[in-house]
């Protein structure tokens, strides 16, 4: 018999490959992070994407401008409202159409709440990913109240399909205006509570202050945008710096901090949640009269040429690039997704820490995977 | 600066380029050669500083492969896009520019992925999404029977 080799006490100076992932719940999603470890430090990270790689700038080009934004929908699927905005806003750009107030004003509110229920969920797990298992159900509880108000208003929950190219598919429900008023003064209480529950936790300052440090010059050549980036003090918010739909016409900080660690980007959100209820409080009651969609041509077709948008979703700027040669079919679409870049940067600030430490940062950097993967 | 300012300016770093004032940003079509100079200079220098990188796309324009940049400034707030082609089908090489800005090592290898150009001195080009069993999807003239995608 061969004389197999006699393994003795592990070489600490070994360096130890792990998967963390493609289903690991710390992930939220299927993503493969390769970690390097010495000890139970991090080396380096190596993720490992497209496990739900669906190839949607392909489909694009065979598909038609208003069938796109059912694909939109489905990248980052938690904001869904706002992608698909981002494809309606530089259609009509191309076409030059003139959208009504009454349209825009809309759009806002319904953006500012995907904002708001994305931010919820986020909260959520992040509490849940660092062992507050309460944060959960808090966060969810709250949540479904405005999955309940689309819902009564789109006919979905998350998978919205609320805009399309010229405006909106159906008006407003005859309880929108009372029960989004109704939401904002209930989450107006309810809100410091999750403060209560994590802001002020020692254990959980213990995780987050000083983990995962990113600066302001590595954010901007990372190209890491939204929160996580506002967080290291970069002033990337479109929503500022290049206002559309009624974003023009209220007042709203763009929250700013400038220590770049994991507890920063989560007050940076939680600051986000109360803009964006000052935001929907400006417009709620001032939604104009009107019609809900501009009559647009039964096939669009977009004069050729390059047309770029950008918006602000819940985790950064995403862009739609389109190029169109005078077709029905656009000839190329690239989307810009916010997380594909903001999880480019994590190797570098998540390097040097102990693994638990990157679960916090992972959190905090808040990733949708089908956005990466597209 | 605005759109002519820019316009000048990048003609005193490199005379003979074609530039497009396009709808909404100015385009600039760069040899693939003096790409990775002229982006250096974009970057670092006084007047023009643009540090962000904020799209980096493929396109496969028919008989042509070609990336197209979008860069910001974050100080000046102005934007230019640049654009680079190149005719080599078989094997399409570009200068990578991952040590300008470090977003684009991902964005590259999307690239590579999907469209087959390769980048010189990227730090890590293996493939991103896909194996290295499939073609380049993204092409024009893709064919995948199973998946029913004709040219």
């Amino acid at each position: 018999m061969e004389e197999k080799e006699i393994i003795t006490a592990p070489d600490v100076e070994q360096e130890y490959v792990i998967n963390m992932g493609p289903q690991h719940p710390s992930t939220h999603g299927v993503l493969r992070l390769l970690v390097s470890l010495k000890g139970e430090k991090v080396k380096s990270i190596q993720p490992h994407i497209g496990y739900i790689h669906s190839g949607i700038e392909k489909m694009c080009e065979s598909i038609t401008y208003p069938q796109i934004i059912h694909l939109t929908d489905r990248m980052d699927y938690i904001s869904a409202h706002i992608n698909n905005e981002a494809v309606c806003l530089n259609v009509e750009k191309a076409l030059e159409v003139d959208i009504p107030d009454r349209i825009k004003v809309i759009r806002t509110i319904m953006s500012e709440l995907t904002r708001l229920q994305s931010h919820q969920l986020w909260w959520a797990c992040f509490g849940m990913d660092l062992g507050g298992l309460t944060c959960f159900f808090y966060g969810l509880r709250d949540r479904e109240k405005i999955l309940d108000i689309f819902e009564e208003t789109c006919g979905g929950r998350m998978i919205v399909s609320y805009n399309c190219p010229g405006g909106l598919m159906y008006d407003i429900h005859p309880n929108f205006q009372k029960r989004v008023k109704e939401f904002i003064k209930y989450f107006r209480k309810i809100l410091p509570e999750y403060d209560q529950l994590l802001t002020g936790n020692v254990i959980f300052h213990e995780r987050s202050k000083g983990i995962g440090k990113l600066t302001k010059e590595d954010a901007i050549s990372f190209g890491v945008t939204g929160p996580t980036g506002r967080a290291s003090g970069f002033s990337c918010d479109v929503r500022k710096h290049e206002p559309y739909s009624a974003y023009g016409r209220v007042q709203f900080k763009e929250i700013l901090h400038t220590e770049g660690d994991t507890f920063a980007r989560y007050v940076t959100r939680i600051d986000e949640m109360w803009e964006s209820m000052n935001i929907i409080e400006q417009l709620i009651d001032n939604i104009p009269e009107g019609p809900y969609a501009v009559k647009m041509k039964p096939i669009i077709k977009l004069p050729e040429g390059e047309y770029y948008q950008r918006v602000e979703t819940a985790r950064g700027e995403l862009g739609v690039y389109i190029i169109s040669d005078g077709n029905k079919n656009p000839y190329r679409v690239k989307f810009r997704s916010p997380n594909f870049s903001n999880l480019s940067v994590l190797n570098h600030i998540a390097s040097g820490f102990k693994i638990a430490d990157l679960v916090a940062i992972g959190g905090s950097l808040d990733l949708i995977i089908p956005d990466i993967d597209r | 600066m605005d759109k002519i300012q820019l316009g000048e300016f990048i003609k005193s770093i490199a005379s003979d380029l074609e530039i497009k004032e396009g709808k909404q940003y100015l385009e600039v079509t760069v040899p693939p050669a003096i790409l990775h100079d002229l982006a250096k200079q974009l970057r670092e220098k006084e007047e023009a500083q643009f540090d962000f990188l904020f799209c980096l796309s493929g396109v496969d324009y028919g008989s042509d492969l070609g990336v197209v940049y979008h860069l910001r400034s974050t100080l000046y707030d102005h934007v230019v896009v640049l654009k680079t082609r190149t005719s080599d089908r078989e094997r399409p090489q570009l200068a990578s520019v991952t040590d300008i800005w470090q977003t684009a090592e991902f964005h590259e290898r999307e690239v590579f992925d999907l469209l087959g150009i390769r980048f010189k001195n990227h730090p890590d080009l293996r493939r991103l999404f896909l194996d290295n069993s499939w073609g380049f999807p993204l092409r024009k003239d893709y064919v995948d029977d199973i998946n029913i995608v004709y040219k």
